[in-house]
């Protein structure tokens, strides 16, 4: 039963999308206010639809009806109940479901969230996400229905696949789907403010929270998601330029782009048309990811399982959507006029440089990521492009990027005399490189130049954020004024410095562990021990344990530093019954300087292990430095500015748009 | 010329310069980290390179896979069904590796004509094949020419 | 203006490749057998294992083979077609049960029905290697020379059945 009423549910939620997408717009022109009022409304039912519609595939997993096929092929009686609410979005048509559920949440939150908005603005902001659902609606009720029947009913389910079996994944893709989509929010107001010819000041502001917020998703998805990867996948690795990561990172830096190139919009009335041009990227990039995860272009390790009416549907839908949205900018954008001038040496230009950065480094990823496709379709052969070559990339592009990071917060809008930059930076600047030359020289064990590049680098970020904060003080004395000094700085100030101290973290992490980590292959006897990185670690033996839905062989590992035991790791290696694939389960000791992570290979007979032994020192730093950046995005979102201003501004919005077009 | 155009002018020559730099460096860093595929006939045929690294699918032949004395290393052959070429790998097989099983393995050939890996992928899916492996098994089995 | 256009034409040559790329799909390939003679083999028969089954028992007549494991849940959804099929008596059907446990396989005939004239039980999958089976479940149309001369890759659906499968069936019927 639940089954038919979802399927009814989703086909009423396209049947509202096609009027949110048609009638608010055509309102918008012929000034019809009954018409454009059906938006908020149309959006709002939208999401009720699919939240029932959610509800009834979820309430399938939890009566283990498997009369939906859906529901049989990664179901299960036994599954814990976590798992089988996180069953739901485990595989392609669930995925597809939520993250159609998520875009008429952010509808329905503009819907809610922008009254204040002149009524024009928000139905074509409205219209637009509205046309985003109908294709991804159709997409689903055609190719990819999450209701299908499967009769006769089997007794049991195949199970989601263990790999899947992780707490981390559970949240994961909702997190990074929140983010893909909600760069669909920016991405209708661009388009919105291009139809009606408008990009302002206002039209930024409107934008930068919602952008603001689906970069936090995207963060912390992403950050989850390298967390998940080390902790499952038993390789030790926390990033592996895989398709469908590159997928979700190419978002994220032009995201990261647009965000600051709102700020300039916003607050100088400059880059209108790169901006407009950076929130259809965002989107498009997340479109693009969504292809090439879902229709089986690419080989990956966690691509959805591929159908090419699938792919056909997607490339046409992304054909229409990016095609339409880059037709219309062609169209419109010539005629929107400069904004604010800035000398050479600003804050725009440095903000203008990292954007440029941040996108050029997007487009090499994506070179990278499609590749092999354009090779294989130029016939000239098989390839792929190792990790290798992204690695170098990003360390020949990033180093220009995080210099100029030091530089931009505190260099003065429109114009700052090059001297006195000089003169503020140079102590900053002489110390890092001097931390930089201490740590590239080959006087202790792991110095390379790479690594004294990152924690120069990292250096030169801190003390140009101290600085920063530094510059902002009237008073340098006495502890009460400067407390004063602090408190009166805005929110977006300290956002900025916690996301950018975040940059550094995440910087030490990956130089520290890129550099200073060690790993073992060992064939492991029970009660030796074996040595990695000044540490000893006894073999135990392996035993068999129950889990709730599998048979486990469980290794105990005692490790030593020195005479004084420091751990015990539990590695695992779980079996999910017939048709299913062993998984790894590492064992790792975690800590703030470093992890200690094992993980079983095979048993070789006689009670002897492969075994794989790592030391992480500082891998932790960089989820730490992820979690920084979200949390600044978090205060910025807060700024209690764009709701006061915004409501103020909305009775003069004609007048302030001119003037802030003019400045 | 204005001296805001002239600064413009420069800001765009700058950007452009520097896209082309990167763009330059990208290309001729693709030549060193590509990483071929062939399938093991091509491999029997010396079609794959003897010094560079390259990537070779196959299925594990049934009953091929035998483990050395020291216990990580293990060796064993890949097959498209129309040639089979020896395989040797020090370390830790994925979970999925089994005889039978269509898998990618990195490496390179020694002078004895024995592939080499640095890793070996399989995929977690039971039904799962790599593209290139279906492809050139499909080659293989057509007896065509393979690229 | 044209600078503009510059990131549409972009956009569109990217297309191009993830259009032609769609195509290259592996999946959409028919079978590399088709044309070919089946391959040979010798299993166990499912339901007696010290019986035998081959392909020599394949030969001499038209039928099909259908290669399924209880693992898989498609070859569920397939089994009623098959289980039609067979009760319209129009062609033989074969199975060849691929790394599957031979306890649930019997229940999973005795529950469901059994369409197959015979089973071949193929524990290790080393036949299914050599019929370059993909994944399951996947059917084989064989003529009366013992040539394949179809692959249905993915479950049969009565569309299927009625739009390529009897028509190909009766015309190797009427060949000699």
């Amino acid at each position: 039963m639940s089954g038919e009423l979802g399927h009814f549910a989703l086909i009423l939620a396209l049947c509202l999308a096609v009027v949110q997408a048609t009638v608010p717009l055509a309102g918008s022109y012929t000034g019809n206010r009954t018409w454009m009022s059906v938006g908020p409304s149309t959006a709002t039912g939208q999401f009720v639809f699919l939240a029932i519609a959610f509800g009834a595939l979820m309430q399938g997993f939890l009566a283990d009806d498997f009369s939906i096929r859906y529901v049989a092929e990664n179901g299960n009686t036994q599954l814990p109940v976590i798992y089988k609410v996180s069953a739901v979005w485990g595989a392609h048509e669930g995925s597809l479901l939520l993250w159609v559920l998520m875009l008429s949440g952010w509808g329905m939150a503009v819907a809610l969230l922008s009254r204040h908005l002149p009524q024009v603005m928000q139905a074509r902001v409205l219209s637009v996400l509205g046309m985003v659902a109908i294709g991804f609606l159709l997409f689903m009720l055609f190719t990819s229905n999450p209701f299908e029947r499967l009769y006769p009913v089997p007794a049991e389910g195949r199970s989601l696949n263990p790999l899947l079996q992780d707490p981390g994944l559970a949240v994961h893709p909702p997190l990074l789907y929140m983010g893909y989509v909600g760069f669909s929010v920016a991405f209708a107001f661009a388009l919105a403010a291009l139809l009606g010819g408008k990009l302002d000041a206002a039209w930024a502001r409107w934008s930068r929270p919602w952008t603001t917020t689906a970069w936090i998703f995207l963060t912390l998805g992403i950050t989850l998601g390298s967390w998940w990867a080390y902790n499952e996948l038993g390789w030790g690795g926390w990033w592996f330029w895989d398709p469908v990561e590159n997928a979700s990172f190419m978002p994220w830096l032009v995201g990261t782009a647009l965000i600051h190139s709102l700020a300039v919009t916003e607050k100088r009335g400059a880059f209108k048309t790169w901006t407009v041009l950076l929130a259809i990227a965002a989107f498009s990039m997340s479109l693009l990811g969504t292809f090439l995860v879902r229709s089986g272009v690419l080989t990956s390790v966690h691509a959805f399982a591929n159908d090419p009416a699938r792919g056909v549907f997607i490339l046409a839908f992304l054909s229409v959507v990016v095609g339409g949205s880059l037709a219309i900018y062609a169209w419109r954008a010539p005629h929107i006029r400069g904004g604010g001038r800035f000398d050479f040496v600003s804050r725009e230009t440095f903000l203008l440089a990292n954007n440029v950065l941040l996108v050029v480094v997007a487009a090499l990823i994506l070179l990278g990521t499609v590749f092999p496709l354009i090779y294989d379709a130029l016939g000239w052969g098989k390839i792929s492009v190792g990790f290798p070559w992204f690695n170098k990339m990003f360390v020949t592009f990033m180093p220009f990027l995080l210099l100029l990071m030091g530089v931009g917060p505190l260099a003065r809008w429109k114009h700052h005399d090059p001297a006195d930059l000089v003169r503020r930076l140079r102590l900053a600047f002489g110390v890092s490189l001097a931390i930089g030359i201490a740590f590239a020289l080959p006087v202790y064990q792991g110095a390379s130049a790479l690594m004294g590049l990152g924690i120069g680098l990292a250096a030169w970020l801190l003390l140009s954020l101290w600085l920063a904060v530094r510059d902002r003080l009237k008073h340098r004395r006495g502890a009460r004024a400067v407390l004063r000094d602090l408190t009166t700085q805005g929110r977006s100030f300290y956002a900025m410095v916690l996301a950018h101290l975040g940059v550094a973290v995440t910087l030490i992490g990956i130089t520290l562990v890129a550099n200073l980590e060690a790993e073992r292959d060992v064939r492991m006897a029970p009660g030796h021990t074996y040595e990695l990185a000044g540490y000893g670690f006894r073999f135990d033996g392996v035993r068999n344990v129950q889990g709730p839905n599998y048979l486990a062989a469980r290794g105990t590992i005692t490790v030593f530093d020195g005479d004084r035991q420091i751990a015990v790791l539990h590695p695992e290696k779980r079996n999910y019954g017939p048709g299913t694939m062993p998984m790894t389960e590492s064992g790792i000791d975690v800590g703030v300087t470093r992890d200690l992570y094992a993980s079983l290979g095979e048993d070789l007979g006689g009670g002897e292990w492969a075994v794989r032994l790592y030391y992480k020192p500082f891998v932790r730093w960089i989820w730490a430095g992820g979690i920084l950046m979200a949390l600044g995005g978090l205060l910025a979102v807060s700024d209690p500015r764009y709701r006061v201003r915004v409501r103020r501004r909305s009775t003069a919005t004609a007048g302030e748009a001119l003037a802030g077009g003019r400045a | 010329m204005t001296p805001t155009r002239k600064k413009r002018l420069i800001l765009i020559v700058a950007m452009v310069v520097g896209v082309g730099i990167a763009t330059a460096l990208a290309v001729t860093a693709f030549n060193d980290n590509l990483m071929f595929y062939f399938s093991p006939s091509e491999v029997a045929e010396g079609k794959a390179p003897v010094d560079h690294p390259f990537r070779v699918g196959g299925l594990v032949t049934n009953g091929s896979v035998k483990r050395q004395s020291d216990g990580l290393t293990v060796e064993f052959t890949l097959t498209d069904t129309r040639a089979t070429i020896p395989v040797r790998y020090t370390g830790i097989l994925p979970d999925l590796f089994r005889e039978g099983q269509g898998i990618i393995a990195r490496g390179r050939l020694n002078e004895a004509g024995v592939f080499v890996a640095d890793e070996v992928l399989a995929k977690h899916d039971e039904n799962y094949m790599p593209p290139e492996v279906a492809d050139s098994l499909k080659t293989a089995q057509q007896g065509g020419d393979v690229r | 203006m044209l600078r503009y256009l510059l990131p549409l034409g972009i956009f569109a040559a990217l297309a191009g490749f993830l259009a032609v790329g769609l195509k290259l799909d592996p999946k959409e390939v028919p079978s590399p057998l088709i044309g070919k003679p089946i391959p040979e083999f010798v299993l166990p028969r499912l339901e007696d294992p010290k019986r035998r089954f081959g392909s020599a028992d394949l030969k001499g007549q038209v039928a099909l083979l259908n290669v399924w494991a209880t693992w898989c849940v498609s070859c569920r959804a397939e089994h009623q077609v098959l289980q039609a099929l067979k009760e319209s008596g129009v062609v033989p059907i074969y199975g060849l049960d691929y790394k599957d446990e031979r306890d649930k396989a019997l229940r999973w005939l005795q529950v469901l029905g059994n369409p197959y004239e015979a089973v071949a039980f193929d524990e290790k999958g080393r036949a299914a290697i050599d019929w370059g089976v993909y994944g399951t479940p996947e059917t084989f149309v064989i003529d009366k020379r013992g040539i394949i001369r179809h692959k249905f890759i993915g479950p049969l659906t009565e569309e299927k059945v009625e739009d390529i499968l009897l028509p190909l069936v009766r015309k190797l019927k009427a060949e000699t």
